[in-house]
This record gives structure tokens, C-alpha cells and sequence, in this order.
């Protein structure tokens, strides 16, 4: 009698796996599908104009003779910059919060607000560079206002994961280097900061591939200009490749669409990239930390 | 029967927030000797002991009041640095806890946060504190390799031999044979005796027999308080309070 139960509750149970496994199996397809389709629509369009002169090339107002170099070089100069500027800033912030801030409501409610402004739209950033940076600072609209304006937007991610990363060394180390008589500084720069370095990087990698996409914010800044030379220092115009692309669509001429396609396949090799360093630390990271 | 005394612990209070874990903790320990605490789970042994190197002044919430005096140095006054106490006062955990990096490094590392940059001086340190630690035959050919590639008693060896590469005065260990096999747990022990010769050792066990084997004096501790503190043979033998022989004898609880 029991047996003959128990084998309706396994087949049951069997039954139930097959359909949840076949939805989430659905839900793979879809995201992987339209992934798929985007890219070969684009690939489709663009491929044709793949070539060094493409990415050497200077803006011009023929499709066929138009380069993506300038935007290229000023996303390539937007990221590091934007990185000189957020990491140390982030990591030191989440730093301060992990390890030295007491535990009362005032670091209760930067918590709080740390987690409020990642979920802030853009946007926002982007009005806040265009006053603080671009006129208060009297930066302009140069490279350094629209690295500040995107270190600011990406400030709140690169706390979050950088806390995450420090936390997630066990408390034993802090102790073994404490008991040493270690100082809460040196605990940290010997100790703590290189095993937590490749978790905060895969976080911070991640954050800078959002914003080599980002455009919301420089375009509010007012960087949608047409440049046609390559920046010369961090206090010079620039152009990034979203909003090369955004500009090359709103043209009518079908040579610029091609132009377009092309510049997202750019845009995605650079993602991609970024994106294998972030998951190729990560999995060196999660060697590591086997104790 | 103590000549000199490295600890004069008085009226010790410890709060973790509002839960009181000592109460009126008085007890002296002497110099170059192996005092066991010993006690049940929670009986505040850990809390004890790592109240004596101020480690428990990085949890959040920890109070405490009374004194703790070493060599004639209250370590809770204001004047004193934490960081100085525990320069002299050297700790192993209960689980081993060598940092993920080489050998070489997990030991050297004491040595270097006090700027001792000097390549043949470290080595000499090293190659001393590992030998302390009976451990040189088995890592002399692997200094640099990973810490965490070595067995669980090994890895507390080198704990040891890292708290040892300081030179403190004092060792603390909290539980340190409680995660090892019953082998690494004997050369453990051999080795603190062979220590004691020039530290003052104190260490909490949740092994009777290991405290009755190891050490010249032994208290115990129940619910915070300690019960009866004295000479580890007697204690084992004529134990004066009743908890205690219902404890040693097995019968607690």
C-alpha cells in the first residue's frame, strides 16, 4: 500500500520536474533567441563596412568614407578615465563602511541611500554633471565632466559589489592579522584588499561595460556634438560610440544605417571583452578562495 | 608555589551588548607555565581568553570592567595601545586559520608590520619560528607554497609558528587541537610543554584529559563564573567544589 504511494508521489514529482525544467529551458531560449537575432540582424546590416578604414576613419558627412575612430578612442579614454575616478573613490568608500564606520543609523541610512541611488535613473547623472561639473566646475563639456558624471553614476554599484567582495572574507583572517598585532589599515592593505581585489574587479568590470553603453547621461551633458578629431587632453570635446550611433540613426541617408549596424558590432566586441575578464576573474577568484 | 606571576586578572565583567558572558573573573596566572581554562560550551573560556590580548575589542557591542594586569600594566587603561598588548600577547584559534598565501609569507608577515624589510633576517625568523613549531622538517622545501595546501595540523602548527615569529611573551590558544586528529593533536601538545620553557601558555581545551596532561594549573569555568582555580593535579584530584568533581567526573549536566 505504501509502495504503491510512494511511487504516484515520485512519478508526480518527475512530472513536475520535466515542466519546470522545460519553463526555465523556455525562459533560456527566449533571452538567448533575441540575443541571437540582434546580433545577426546587426551583423547582416553592418559586416559590409567592417574595415581598418572604418575604424580609422574620421567623421565625414559621406557614409561610405565616415571612421568610428574618434567616438572608439572616446569611449576608450571615457573608461579609464571614468575608472581612475570611481574605483578609488568606491572602494574606499565601501572600505570605510565595512570596516570602520560604527554601527548606528547614520551608516544605517547611507546604506540606504547607497541602495536608493544605484536604482536612480541616468538620466539624473547626467543633469547633475551637466551643473555640477560642466557649469559650476567650468569643465565644459570635456572629458573629465563626462568621466566624473559617469564615475558618479556608477559610485553606487562599485560600493555595493566592493562591500559584498570585503565581506565575503571570513572573519578569521581579520582576526589572525589582528592578533598579530596588526593595525585595522595593515589588516586590510596585506589581508584583506588582495584576496577581496579580484571580486571587487569582476564587479567594477561589469559596471564599466554599462557605461561604455551608457548614453543618457553625456547626451544630457551635451556631448552630442559633432566632433571630427581625436581628444587631445581630458579638458577636450569628445564623442563616445553610443552616441555616434545614435547620431549616424537619426541620419535619412541608408549609408549611415550600415554605419550604425557596423558600430554596434564594434560596441559588442568591446562588451564582450570586458565581460570575459569580468567572468575569467571570477572564476580565478572563486579558486582561491577554496579554504 | 607560583614564583612569578605574568597575569593578575581582577573583578573581570564582560558584556557582548546587554548579555553579561564573565562575571567577577579573579585569577593569577603565573610565568612560564601552561594554564588550561577548561569548561562547557558557552561558559565564556573563549571569551576569557581572548579578553587577555583585547581581540574581543573588535566586536561591535563588547564591554567590559575590571582589570587585566600583565607584567604590571593594566592592557584596558586608556593609555594603553591594543595594538602593543598583543604585540606581546601572540593567539592561535580554534580553527586553523593561516592566510591563503605562501608558507613563507603566513610567518614573515608579523615580522613585517613592524618594518622588518631585512631578506636575511625574515628568513632567519622564519626558518626559527617553523623549527619552534616542529614543523621545518615537513614545509623546509615548500616555503612558498600555499598555506591552505597543507593537512588541518600542519596548518595549526603554522599558526603557532606565525604567533611565535613576533616574539611575544605570552601565547594564547583558544581550543587549538579541537579541529585535529588525535596525531596531530599529541605533536601539538609535545609542543607547547616543550614551549613553556619560554612562554607563559594559556589554553582553553574542552578536553579534560589534554588540560590534566599539559598543564601545571587549570581553572574552570561555568555560566561565566570561574569555580575553582588551581594546581592541575589537584584539581584532577581533590577538587574542592562540587561543580567541578561533578564536571571532571563526567557528570555534568
Amino acid at each position: 500500500m505504501i509502495e504503491i504511494d510512494l511511487k504516484r508521489l515520485l512519478k508526480k514529482q518527475v512530472v513536475g520536474e520535466r515542466i519546470f525544467l522545460s519553463l526555465s529551458f523556455l525562459a533560456l531560449i527566449v533571452v538567448l533567441s533575441s540575443l541571437i537575432v540582434l546580433i545577426i540582424d546587426v551583423i547582416a546590416d553592418g559586416h559590409s563596412r567592417l574595415s581598418l578604414q572604418f575604424l580609422t576613419g574620421f567623421p565625414s558627412r559621406k557614409p561610405e568614407e565616415a571612421g568610428i575612430l574618434v567616438p572608439l578612442v572616446g569611449s576608450i579614454y571615457m573608461i579609464i578615465l571614468t575608472g581612475l575616478f570611481a574605483l578609488p573613490l568606491g572602494i574606499g568608500a565601501a572600505i570605510y563602511l565595512e570596516a570602520y564606520a560604527p554601527k548606528n543609523w547614520f551608516s544605517s541610512l547611507v546604506e540606504l541611500n547607497i541602495a536608493n541611488l544605484a536604482a536612480v535613473p541616468s538620466i539624473i547623472y547626467g543633469l547633475l554633471g551637466l551643473e555640477l561639473f560642466v557649469r559650476m566646475m567650468g569643465l565644459g563639456r570635456s572629458l573629465i565632466a563626462g568621466a566624473l558624471t559617469m564615475a558618479l553614476l556608477l559610485q553606487p554599484v562599485i560600493i555595493i559589489v566592493s562591500r559584498e567582495a570585503i565581506r565575503s572574507i571570513p572573519i578569521s583572517i581579520w582576526e589572525a592579522s589582528f592578533a598579530l598585532g596588526a593595525t585595522r589599515w595593515q589588516t586590510i592593505r596585506h589581508q584583506i584588499l588582495p584576496l577581496a581585489m579580484p571580486g571587487i574587479m569582476t564587479g567594477a568590470i561589469l559596471s564599466f561595460s554599462r557605461a561604455i553603453g551608457e548614453t543618457a547621461p553625456l547626451i544630457t551633458m551635451g556631448a552630442l556634438t559633432y566632433i571630427a578629431f581625436l581628444p587631445d587632453g581630458i579638458f577636450s570635446p569628445f564623442t563616445v560610440l553610443p552616441i555616434q550611433i545614435f547620431n549616424w540613426v537619426s541620419r535619412p541617408q541608408k549609408g549611415f544605417m550600415v554605419n550604425a549596424a557596423a558600430g554596434i558590432i564594434i560596441l559588442l566586441i568591446i562588451l564582450i571583452l570586458l565581460n570575459s575578464l569580468a567572468v575569467w576573474l571570477r572564476n580565478k577568484f572563486q579558486r582561491r578562495l577554496n579554504w | 608555589m607560583v614564583d612569578k606571576i605574568a597575569f593578575e586578572i581582577k573583578d573581570l565583567n564582560t558584556w557582548f551588548g546587554e548579555t553579561q558572558v564573565l562575571k567577577k573573573i579573579t585569577l593569577t596566572i603565573p610565568r612560564n607555565h601552561i594554564t588550561s581554562i577548561i569548561g562547557p560550551s558557552g561558559c565564556g573560556k573563549s571569551t576569557f581568553i581572548r579578553s587577555i590580548n583585547r581581540i574581543n575589542d573588535t566586536i561591535p557591542g563588547f564591554r567590559l570592567s575590571g582589570s587585566v594586569v600583565f607584567e604590571g600594566m593594566d592592557i584596558y587603561d586608556k593609555r594603553v595601545d591594543p595594538i602593543e598588548i598583543r604585540f606581546k600577547i601572540g593567539m592561535v584559534f580554534q580553527k586553523p586559520n593561516p592566510f591563503p598565501k605562501s608558507i613563507y609569507d603566513n610567518v614573515a608577515y608579523g615580522p613585517r608590520i613592524r618594518g622588518i624589510r631585512d631578506r636575511v633576517l625574515l628568513d632567519k625568523i622564519v626558518e626559527e619560528s617553523i623549527q619552534k613549531a616542529a614543523l621545518w622538517i615537513e614545509v623546509k622545501d615548500k616555503l612558498a607554497k600555499n598555506a591552505l595546501s597543507l593537512s588541518g595540523g600542519q596548518q595549526q602548527r603554522l599558526c603557532i609558528a606565525r604567533a611565535l615569529a613576533v616574539n611575544p611573551e605570552v601565547l594564547l590558544l583558544d581550543e587549538p587541537c579541537s579541529a585535529l586528529d588525535p596525531i596531530s593533536t599529541g605533536k601539538i601538545e609535545e609542543l607547547l610543554l616543550d614551549l613553556k620553557q619560554q612562554y607563559t601558555i594559556i589554553v582553553v581545551t574542552h578536553n579534560m584529559q589534554q588540560a590534566a596532561r599539559i598543564s601545571d594549573f587549570t581553572g574552570y569555568f561555568l555560566l561565566g563564573e570561574l569555580i575553582e582555580f588551581g594546581d592541575t593535579a589537584r584539581i584532577f584530584t581533590i577538587p574542592k567544589d562540587k561543580r567541578t568533581e561533578d564536571y571532571i567526573t563526567g557528570r555534568y549536566g
